[in-house]
């Protein structure tokens, strides 16, 4: 779990938030509803996941229940791995 | 020529066809479009709505918003549509600007309501469909649809105000592009000639309202009879969604702007669709990168594709129809193209200076039918030159012209970049940066981008002892300017680089973005 949060973090730092310190961006920092992703930036978000995982997103999962905070991504790619 | 003919006479000829589709699916017939429109002008006109007011309406699409823009005007009044999504502070500003003597609100909209700055507070009606309670006083939609009476159209003559659009402003202040009903109907009427529209179309309206893109949306199929099927907000981000949209309601004519066909040639799993209802595909509003244009191209190679120029001051002023198919080995984007009818075009060294050789670059300047009338509460007397009995605009665009081809778009020389298809000056964003009270100084620069078009890159001063983190920047930026205005990257430095005449050096910000070994690219 800690290496999907760390993989997320790390992407999300180098594509959208370049020079900003890793701990600022938190497991609960709000990402959409802050700004800090628009929308063309989280399609990409969701390829990133879907490919680095392994896994298929329906786009009724991209909302800000699953895509807001890393912690709820993590999650997300969690459930899907387990085949929930 | 008044736009609202077009309904009137498509509501003689096919009353009971279908004229507009909201994305849940509801629909309005043509007669039903025009008694509700005739309602909302009898509203205003009880209100005592004047000719040549403005009118407001910020809330998302619906059949009902469609039947409004038609009511207001059938009240002889003009709209104005502001963008729900941007920051209330921004939209109480533009509305504020042109005086509007009522605005059409959605409830969930209604900060901008309460806090309005002059004492020339304007009647607030509610728009349907949001759910959420409706606050006193503003006048519930049902006062208009069911209890207003039905109006005699108040229609404006030809010079008449039509609507208002605001673009982003290089003093941060957005301006309002004036546009009459001849600026409009001269577009529409080419618009019937050349993509020969008929009643059995499907339109979708993809961009927004405040966007000039949606003219052609909502005024083409219009005069044609044809059906208007409208994209949500949420749905015309997601290429998936807009895939299936495409394929389920079988739209024959489709306009956006190339980055959303990029995105759906990318994510929109167009091999899983059936778009074979498309015979149209129209784009406009910013450079096309032709691998993606090649690839949608092939997936749907029964379409015709076509490029639409203009800023929003002269609507479409040129087009370029694309020679299919586009061979493998081409990269250099395709043409602005030749001139529409309607319009005239110069291609001029300096702003209203003298003709450039032919081939050579120089400033586009347009004249004609199609052109605006000024800005909202702005002097007239520098936007225009006149020469040989017109009046020409400067479109700021830099072109030249290729045999056989049409003018060819090259850049810009001001500080306006084109993002997502949205005009941003990038002065307004240094306007909005230095409202947080820990910068001392903020410089915005462009750079091209392959697969984003641009990056927008802010360098910051900030105040002593202060160094806001990234995320903070970007939450503020949401917080005071449109989505698609937030920088791509921040960069702190001591102090912004000055020249001899002590004005910000953006030339030396983007030596300093440069990394190393690379050339410098010009600001596009």
């Amino acid at each position: 779990m800690d290496n999907v949060k760390e993989a997320i973090r790390a992407h999300i730092l180098a594509e959208y938030l370049p020079g900003e310190s890793s701990a600022n961006l938190k497991d609960d920092t709000p990402l959409r509803t802050s700004g800090v992703l628009d929308s063309m930036a989280t399609l990409s978000l969701v390829t990133f996941v879907e490919e680095t995982f392994g896994i298929a997103i329906e786009a009724h999962e991209t909302g800000i229940d699953n895509f807001d905070r890393i912690e709820d991504i993590a999650a997300l790619v969690q459930r899907k791995r387990s085949g929930q | 020529m008044n736009l609202c003919r077009y309904l009137d006479a498509s509501r003689q000829r096919f009353p009971s066809r279908v004229a507009v589709v909201d994305p849940s699916g509801r629909s309005l017939t043509y007669q039903a479009l025009d008694d509700l429109s005739s309602r909302v002008a009898g509203f205003l006109i009880a209100r005592g709505v004047q000719p040549g007011d403005r009118v407001g309406i910020i809330g998302p699409k619906s059949a009902e918003v469609v039947a409004t823009l038609l009511g207001i005007m059938k009240a002889g009044a003009a709209y104005v549509p502001a963008d729900y999504t941007a920051p209330s502070a921004r939209n109480r500003l533009l509305l504020a600007d042109c005086g509007v003597t009522a605005v059409f609100l959605d409830p969930g909209c209604a900060e901008i309501a309460g806090e309005w700055p002059t004492n020339q507070v304007p009647v607030v009606i509610e728009l349907p469909g949001s759910g959420l309670e409706v606050f006193s006083p503003m006048v519930p939609w049902n006062a208009v649809a069911e209890h207003a009476p039905i109006a005699e159209p108040r229609l404006a003559d030809a010079d008449g105000l039509a609507y208002v659009l605001y673009t982003s402003g290089s003093t941060g202040v957005p301006k309002g592009v004036i546009l009459t009903h001849r600026n409009a109907t001269s577009f529409v009427d080419w618009c019937a000639a050349e993509f020969a529209p008929v009643e059995s179309d499907r339109f979708s309206s993809h961009a927004p309202f405040h966007f000039d893109l949606s003219i052609l949306d909502l005024y083409v199929p219009l005069k044609a009879g044809a059906e208007l099927h409208l994209v949500s907000e949420s749905a015309g981000k997601s290429p998936q969604e807009l895939a299936a949209f495409i394929q389920d309601r079988r739209i024959t004519c489709w306009y956006s702007t190339p980055s959303i066909l990029s995105l759906l040639a990318q994510f929109g799993a167009l091999e899983t669709r059936d778009c074979g209802a498309l015979r149209v595909v129209l784009f406009a509003g910013e450079v096309f990168p032709v691998k993606h244009l090649r690839a949608i191209t092939e997936r749907w190679p029964q379409a015709s594709f076509y490029n639409l120029y203009g800023p929003t001051e002269t609507n479409v002023c040129t087009f370029a129809r694309i020679p299919l198919p586009i061979p493998s080995d081409r990269v250099a984007p395709y043409p602005i193209g030749e001139v529409c009818p309607y319009c005239q075009s110069l291609v001029l060294d300096t702003p209203g200076g003298t003709d450039v050789q032919p081939g050579d670059e120089g400033l586009l300047h347009i004249a004609g039918e199609s052109l605006f009338q000024g800005y909202w509460n702005r002097p007239t007397a520098d936007l225009f030159f006149e020469r040989s009995g017109r009046r020409w605009y400067n479109t700021g665009d830099v072109v030249r012209e290729v045999p056989g081809e049409g003018y060819v778009y090259v850049g810009r020389r001001d500080r306006m970049v084109k993002r997502r298809g949205y005009r941003i000056e990038l002065g307004e964003i240094e306007k909005g940066l230095y409202q947080n009270e820990r910068i001392r100084e903020a410089a915005v620069i462009s750079v091209p981008d392959p697969a984003a078009g641009v990056r927008i890159i802010a360098f910051l001063a900030p105040q002593p002892g202060e160094r806001p983190s990234i995320i903070e920047l970007k939450t503020f930026c949401a917080r005071v300017l449109p989505a698609y205005m937030n920088p791509d990257v921040f960069s702190f430095v001591e102090k912004l680089p000055r020249t001899s005449t002590d004005k910000v050096d953006y030339q030396g910000l983007l030596r300093v973005h440069q990394p190393a070994g690379q050339p410098a690219s010009s600001v596009s």
